[in-house]
C-alpha cells in the first residue's frame, strides 16, 4: 500500500507543515485512488477534484509565505452526502434530490474549510439516511473493502467504506441511529456520535432532528479526535447546539491510559441474538481493559429493551414531518408539471416518484403516529419511554465513567440478506440507538475479526453528556494495546481491493 | 346576497348570542421569526429570503428574542399569565407557500395564557376573556395568474416568500357570553383595543386595512334559556373596526334566519366580502388532522421571572386609561375628545404636538382638521403625512406669531407636504409672510378707499360693518398676506 494512503490524518498534516509533502500531491494520490477504486467500492457520489486541488495548492502557497496551518490543513477528506456544500451536489442519495446544488454551506462544512482541509467528494449513504446498508441509496449499495459482497453500515456506508478502501483518512458522519458507529463497526474503522449538541446540524439534511448528530469518523482514534475537534463548538444557527467548550478528545486520545477508570458492561447488549464472533471478541477487549487496570463493573439497562420500538415511533414521526418539504415545488423532483395537473397532484406524484420504499414506509409510519387519537399511545408513550431510557443512563453512570458493548450484534451481512427481514435489518441499531434517544456521546473502535466469516468486530463505548472525551480515552488505549498484541492496527490485515471479487 | 336574514331584534328575542375572537398580530421586528431577513414590506419577490425562511434542506431556525419579548409584554398587557416554559410545535399540512409544509406555532403550550381586558360600549362595561396569546410565523404568499385570480382557472401560480417566517401573534379569546345585541359593538370595541394596545406597546402597527391585525370572527346562536353552545361559523377576511361589527351582524342575522327556519347551522369559515355579506368557506365539519408535535428544532422558551418583570415594568399606560388622563390634561369636551378618538393615530400626534409647544386645541385643530383631511385625501394614515409633529408646533407659533394666517398656514402646509423644507423654510421660499410693513398696508388701504368712495363715506357715518367690503379687497390687493384685523385697524383709522 501507498505510503501515503496508508498515512494518518496527524501526519499527512505534520509533512504538509513541514512542507516534506505537499497538500497537492497528498490530495492528486488520493484522487487518483478514488478514480482507480470507486467503480467497485461506490463510496463516492461525486467529486470535486478541480476544486480540491485548488484547496491544496491554496494550503500549500499559505505553508510557503510562512502562515500558520491549523491542525489538519491539507488532509483530504470526504463528506457524507448530507452535509450542504456549494461546490458539489447534496442529494441524500435521493431521486429527490438529485442534482441539487445548495446555496450554501453547513456549518461543518464550513468549519473544515476555514481548516483548509481538502474536500475530496460526496460520500454515499442509505436513502436520506433511512437502513443500515447503504441499500437504499438512490445510486447503488456501496461495497465493504473487507468483503464486496457484504454491506459497509449504514447510512454512513460511503463514508466508512472510503476509510477502509483508503480513499481518504477522514470523513464525516451523521448518527441518527447508529448511522456512524454501525459502519465503523463493520469496516473497522473508527467513529463518533458526540454528545447531542456537540456538532451543528445547520446545513445537515435533517432525518429526525431530535435524533441526528453529526460526527467524525477516520481509521485510527487521534484522527477521529483531531476531526472531532474541527467539527464541534457551539453555532448560533443550530439552537440545540451546546453552548459549552468542547470536551479536550485530543489529549484524551493521546493518553492511552485507562488505569482507575470504572468501565460498564451492559447486561442487556449481549447474549442472544449476537454472532459468536463480535461476542468472543467484545469479551476480549473487555478482559484487555481490566488488564489495563480499568475496573470493570456489571450494569443494567432495563429500558434499553424498548429502545428499538420507542426508536421506531420517534424518528418516523419526527422523519414524516421533516421530509414533508420536499414537495417538487421549489427545488428537486418535479413531476406532473403539465400546466393542468394541480399542485396539490404534483406533490402527490413528485413525492410518489422521488421517495424510495424505506423512506416512504417509514413517512407513513410517522404520520399514523403522529395522528389524532393515536398520538398519546404512540408518540406520546414513545417519549415516555425515551425518558425512562436516558434515566437508566443516569443510573449507570452512578456507578461507571464508561458503558461498553459491542457495537453491533453482528458483523457486516451480505447484500440482500436482511433486505425482506426489517426488523433484522433495523436490530442492526440495537445497541447504538439508546445514546441517540439519550443524547449522550458513543464511539465504536475496531477490536478484531470475527472467527466465522473474518469480518471486523466493534467496541462501543458510551459516555455522559459532554464527557465525550471519555469515549476517545478508552478508545485510545484500546487501539494501542490491541495493536501491540496485534503487531499493527486492524486495517493492515484488509484484503487488497484488487484480490477480492465481487460476486453479488 | 340570497342568504335569508332575520331581523336583528327577533334573534335578539329569540337567542343568545356567544362570540370569540382570534386576532393575528404582525410583529414589527426588524427581522423575521427564526433567521435575519428584514420583515420590510413590498421589496422584489422573494429578495427577502435565506435558506431557513427558504426551508432549505438542512436550514434550522433560531429563534427571534425580541418576537419573544413582543409576545410576553403583549400578554401582560392583556393581563396573561407568562408561561414558564413552553415549546414551539409544528402544525403539519402540504401547501405551496409554506416552505417546509409545516408552520411553525405553538400549540398546548401558549407563551401566555389566561388573561382578560374590559371594553366599554354605551358606559357599559364587557369583560373579554383572553384564552392564550402564542407565537407563530406567517406564510408566505400565492399569487394566481391568468383565469379570475383565483387559483381555480389560473394559468399558473407565482409564490412570494418575503413574508414567510415574519413573527405572527395569535391572540384567542374564550367564548364570550351574556353582550347580548351589543355582541357587534362589543367585538370592535376590543378590536378597536387591542388596536390602541399594540400600538401603545410599539409591537405592531396594527393597521387592519394592511393586514398588520386581522381577525376571525366565530359566532353562534342558542335558544334562549339553552345553555348548549349552538354551532359556530368563523368569519375570515374581516380588516376593519367597521367590518367586524358588520361581518358578525350579519352572520347572526343569517345564522338566526337558518335556525328560525327550523335549519341547521353549517360549520365553516365564512369570507366577509366589503360589499356587506360573507360567503361560504371552507367546511370545517371534518377537522384536518395537523398533527401537531413539539418543534424538536428548536428549545423551549423559558423566561426567567427577572426578565417578565422586566417586561412588565416596560408596559404602556392602558390607552383607555391614557385618553382619560389626556383629555383632562389638555381640557377637552367630551365632544372634542370624541373627535381626537375618531381621527386614527391622532392621539399620539396631538401629544407629540403639544410637546413641542404648541397648545392643545391648536394642535387638535390642525391634526383633526387640515391634517386629517388631507391624510384622508391622500388615502394613508395620519401619521404617514409628510408633516412632523415639531413641524406644526413651528406652524401653530408661526400663525401666533402673526407672520401667518391660517389661510397661508395652509399653503405653507402644501410646501411642507411637497417637502420644500420646514414651515418656516417654506415661509421664506414661497414668500408667504404676512405684510405687517405698515407703509405697504397703508398705500394699499389707501388705494381701495379712494376707488370706493361711497363705502369710505359710509364708514365714516358710523356703519362701521360696511368695513368688511373694504378690508376683503385689501386682503385681495395684498394676495392674501395681510393680517385681517390690522387692515380693519388703519382702514378704522383713516376712516375715523
Amino acid at each position: 500500500m501507498n505510503d501515503t494512503l496508508n498515512a494518518t490524518a496527524a501526519e499527512l498534516a505534520r509533512r504538509v507543515a513541514t512542507g516534506e509533502q505537499s497538500a497537492e500531491e497528498i490530495t492528486r494520490i488520493h484522487l487518483e485512488r478514488i478514480e482507480a477504486t470507486n467503480p467497485v467500492v461506490n463510496s463516492f457520489l461525486a467529486v470535486g477534484t478541480e476544486r480540491a486541488l485548488e484547496t491544496a495548492r491554496g494550503v500549500d502557497a499559505k505553508r510557503a509565505s510562512g502562515q500558520e496551518l491549523s491542525a489538519l490543513a491539507g488532509v483530504p477528506i470526504a463528506v457524507k452526502d448530507l452535509f450542504c456544500y456549494q461546490g458539489l451536489p447534496t442529494t441524500a442519495s435521493s431521486r429527490m434530490l438529485e442534482g441539487w446544488i445548495p446555496p450554501y454551506n453547513s456549518t461543518v462544512v464550513d468549519r473544515l474549510i476555514a481548516a483548509d482541509m481538502v474536500i475530496l467528494g460526496k460520500t454515499n449513504l442509505d436513502e436520506f439516511a433511512m437502513g443500515s446498508s447503504t441499500e437504499t441509496s438512490a445510486f447503488g449499495p456501496t461495497r465493504n473493502p473487507w468483503d464486496l459482497d457484504r454491506i459497509p453500515g449504514g447510512s454512513g456506508g460511503g463514508s466508512s467504506a472510503a476509510l477502509a478502501a483508503f480513499q481518504a483518512p477522514l470523513a464525516t458522519g451523521t448518527d441518527t441511529g447508529g448511522s456512524i458507529r454501525q459502519p465503523a463497526a463493520v469496516t473497522g474503522t473508527v467513529g463518533v456520535k458526540p454528545t447531542y449538541g456537540g456538532v451543528s446540524r445547520y446545513g445537515v439534511i435533517a432525518m429526525a432532528s431530535s435524533l441526528d448528530q453529526p460526527g467524525p469518523c477516520a481509521r485510527n482514534v487521534l484522527d477521529t479526535a483531531l476531526l472531532h475537534q474541527v467539527m464541534a463548538g457551539h453555532d448560533p444557527m443550530d439552537s440545540t447546539s451546546i453552548k459549552a467548550p468542547v470536551p479536550d478528545v485530543v489529549a484524551a486520545a493521546q493518553r492511552r491510559d485507562v488505569r482507575g477508570m470504572r468501565i460498564g458492561v451492559v447486561t442487556e447488549l449481549g447474549g442472544e441474538g449476537y454472532a459468536p464472533g463480535v461476542e468472543a471478541r467484545f469479551a476480549e477487549a473487555v478482559e484487555l481493559l481490566r488488564e489495563l487496570g480499568a475496573k470493570i463493573v456489571e450494569v443494567s439497562c432495563p429500558y434499553f429493551e424498548y429502545a428499538l420500538a420507542t426508536y421506531y415511533l420517534i424518528m418516523p414521526a419526527e422523519v414524516s414531518s421533516n421530509l414533508a418539504r420536499y414537495d417538487g415545488m421549489r427545488y428537486g423532483l418535479r413531476v406532473g408539471d403539465d400546466g393542468i395537473t394541480s399542485a396539490e397532484q404534483v406533490m402527490r406524484l413528485s413525492r410518489a416518484a422521488g421517495f424510495g420504499d424505506e423512506v416512504k414506509r417509514r413517512i407513513i409510519l410517522g404520520t399514523y403516529a403522529l395522528s389524532a387519537g393515536y398520538y398519546d399511545a404512540y408518540y406520546g408513550s414513545a417519549q415516555k419511554m425515551r425518558t425512562l431510557i436516558s434515566r437508566d443512563f443516569d443510573q449507570a453512570f452512578t456507578q461507571c465513567d464508561v458503558l461498553v458493548s459491542p457495537s453491533t450484534p453482528t458483523t457486516a451481512f451480505r447484500f440482500g440478506e436482511k433486505s425482506d427481514d426489517l426488523l433484522a435489518m433495523y436490530k442492526s441499531d440495537l445497541c447504538t440507538i439508546p445514546s441517540n434517544l439519550a443524547g449522550n456521546a458513543a464511539g465504536s473502535f475496531p477490536i478484531g475479526l470475527a472467527d466465522e466469516d473474518d469480518m471486523p468486530v466493534g467496541l462501543q463505548v458510551m459516555a455522559p453528556v459532554m464527557a465525550d472525551d471519555r469515549c476517545y480515552r478508552v478508545g485510545g488505549a484500546l487501539e494501542e494495546a490491541l495493536a501491540d498484541r496485534w503487531g499493527g492496527p486492524l486495517l493492515e490485515r484488509i484484503p487488497s481491493l484488487d484480490s477480492l471479487e465481487v460476486t453479488r | 346576497m340570497t342568504d335569508e336574514l332575520m331581523d336583528y331584534d327577533e334573534v335578539m328575542a329569540r337567542y343568545d348570542v356567544v362570540i370569540g375572537l382570534e386576532v393575528h398580530v404582525e410583529l414589527d421586528t426588524a427581522s423575521k421569526m427564526w433567521c435575519g431577513c428584514t420583515t420590510a414590506f413590498g421589496g422584489d419577490p422573494n429578495s427577502h429570503t435565506c435558506p431557513v425562511c427558504l426551508g432549505l434542506p438542512g436550514s434550522l431556525p433560531v429563534v427571534n428574542g425580541e418576537a419573544v419579548a413582543s409576545a410576553i409584554r403583549i400578554g401582560l398587557s392583556l393581563g396573561c399569565e407568562v408561561a414558564e416554559w413552553c415549546r414551539f410545535a409544528r402544525k403539519n399540512y402540504f401547501y405551496p407557500d409554506m416552505p417546509k409544509d409545516y408552520q411553525l406555532s405553538q400549540y398546548d403550550e401558549p407563551i401566555c395564557f389566561e388573561g382578560g381586558v374590559d371594553v366599554e360600549v354605551d358606559g357599559q362595561s364587557y369583560h373579554i376573556p383572553v384564552e392564550r396569546v402564542h407565537m407563530e410565523e406567517d406564510a408566505g404568499k400565492n399569487t394566481h395568474v391568468g383565469g379570475l385570480g383565483r387559483i381555480q382557472g389560473a394559468d399558473h401560480s407565482l409564490v412570494d416568500y418575503n413574508r414567510a417566517g415574519v413573527p405572527l401573534m395569535e391572540i384567542v379569546t374564550h367564548p364570550i357570553w351574556g353582550t347580548g345585541g351589543k355582541a357587534p359593538q362589543v367585538a370592535r370595541a376590543y378590536m378597536s383595543f387591542l388596536r390602541d394596545m399594540m400600538r401603545a406597546l410599539k409591537v405592531s402597527q396594527a393597521r387592519m386595512e394592511r393586514g398588520n391585525m386581522r381577525c376571525d370572527a366565530n359566532v353562534s346562536l342558542m335558544p334562549k334559556g339553552s345553555s348548549e353552545l349552538g354551532t359556530r361559523t368563523e368569519t375570515k377576511n374581516v380588516n376593519s373596526l367597521r367590518s367586524v361589527e358588520a361581518a358578525l351582524t350579519y352572520e347572526i342575522r343569517r345564522q338566526g334566519a337558518i335556525l328560525g327556519a327550523g335549519g341547521r347551522v353549517r360549520q365553516e369559515t365564512r369570507m366577509w366580502n366589503e360589499a356587506g355579506y360573507t360567503t361560504a368557506g371552507r367546511s370545517k365539519e371534518q377537522a384536518e388532522d395537523y398533527r401537531y408535535f413539539p418543534e424538536p428544532d428548536l428549545v423551549p422558551v423559558a423566561p426567567s421571572r427577572e426578565w417578565v418583570a422586566e417586561l412588565r415594568a416596560s408596559l404602556p399606560e392602558e390607552p383607555g386609561r391614557r385618553r382619560a388622563r389626556l383629555q383632562g390634561e389638555w381640557g377637552f369636551t367630551d365632544l372634542e375628545m370624541r373627535d381626537v378618538n375618531g381621527t386614527e393615530g391622532a392621539i399620539d400626534l396631538i401629544e407629540a404636538t403639544v410637546a413641542a409647544g404648541a397648545t392643545s386645541g391648536a394642535a387638535r385643530k390642525w391634526w383633526c382638521g387640515e391634517l386629517a383631511r388631507r391624510a384622508n385625501e391622500a388615502e394613508i394614515p395620519l401619521e404617514e403625512l409628510a408633516i412632523t409633529a415639531h413641524q406644526v408646533a413651528e406652524l401653530q407659533a408661526l400663525v401666533d406669531g402673526g407672520t401667518l394666517t391660517d389661510k397661508l398656514a395652509r399653503q405653507v402646509i402644501d410646501g411642507v407636504l411637497a417637502k420644500e423644507g420646514t414651515p418656516g423654510e417654506v415661509v421664506e421660499a414661497r414668500g408667504l409672510a404676512v405684510v405687517s410693513d405698515d407703509g405697504a398696508l397703508g398705500a394699499a388701504v389707501d388705494q381701495v378707499i379712494a376707488a370706493n368712495p361711497d363705502v369710505a363715506q359710509k364708514i365714516r357715518d358710523g356703519k362701521v360693518q360696511a368695513a368688511g367690503a373694504l378690508i376683503g379687497q385689501v386682503m385681495k390687493a395684498m394676495k392674501g398676506q395681510a393680517d385681517a384685523a390690522k387692515v380693519r385697524e388703519i382702514i378704522m383709522g383713516k376712516l375715523s
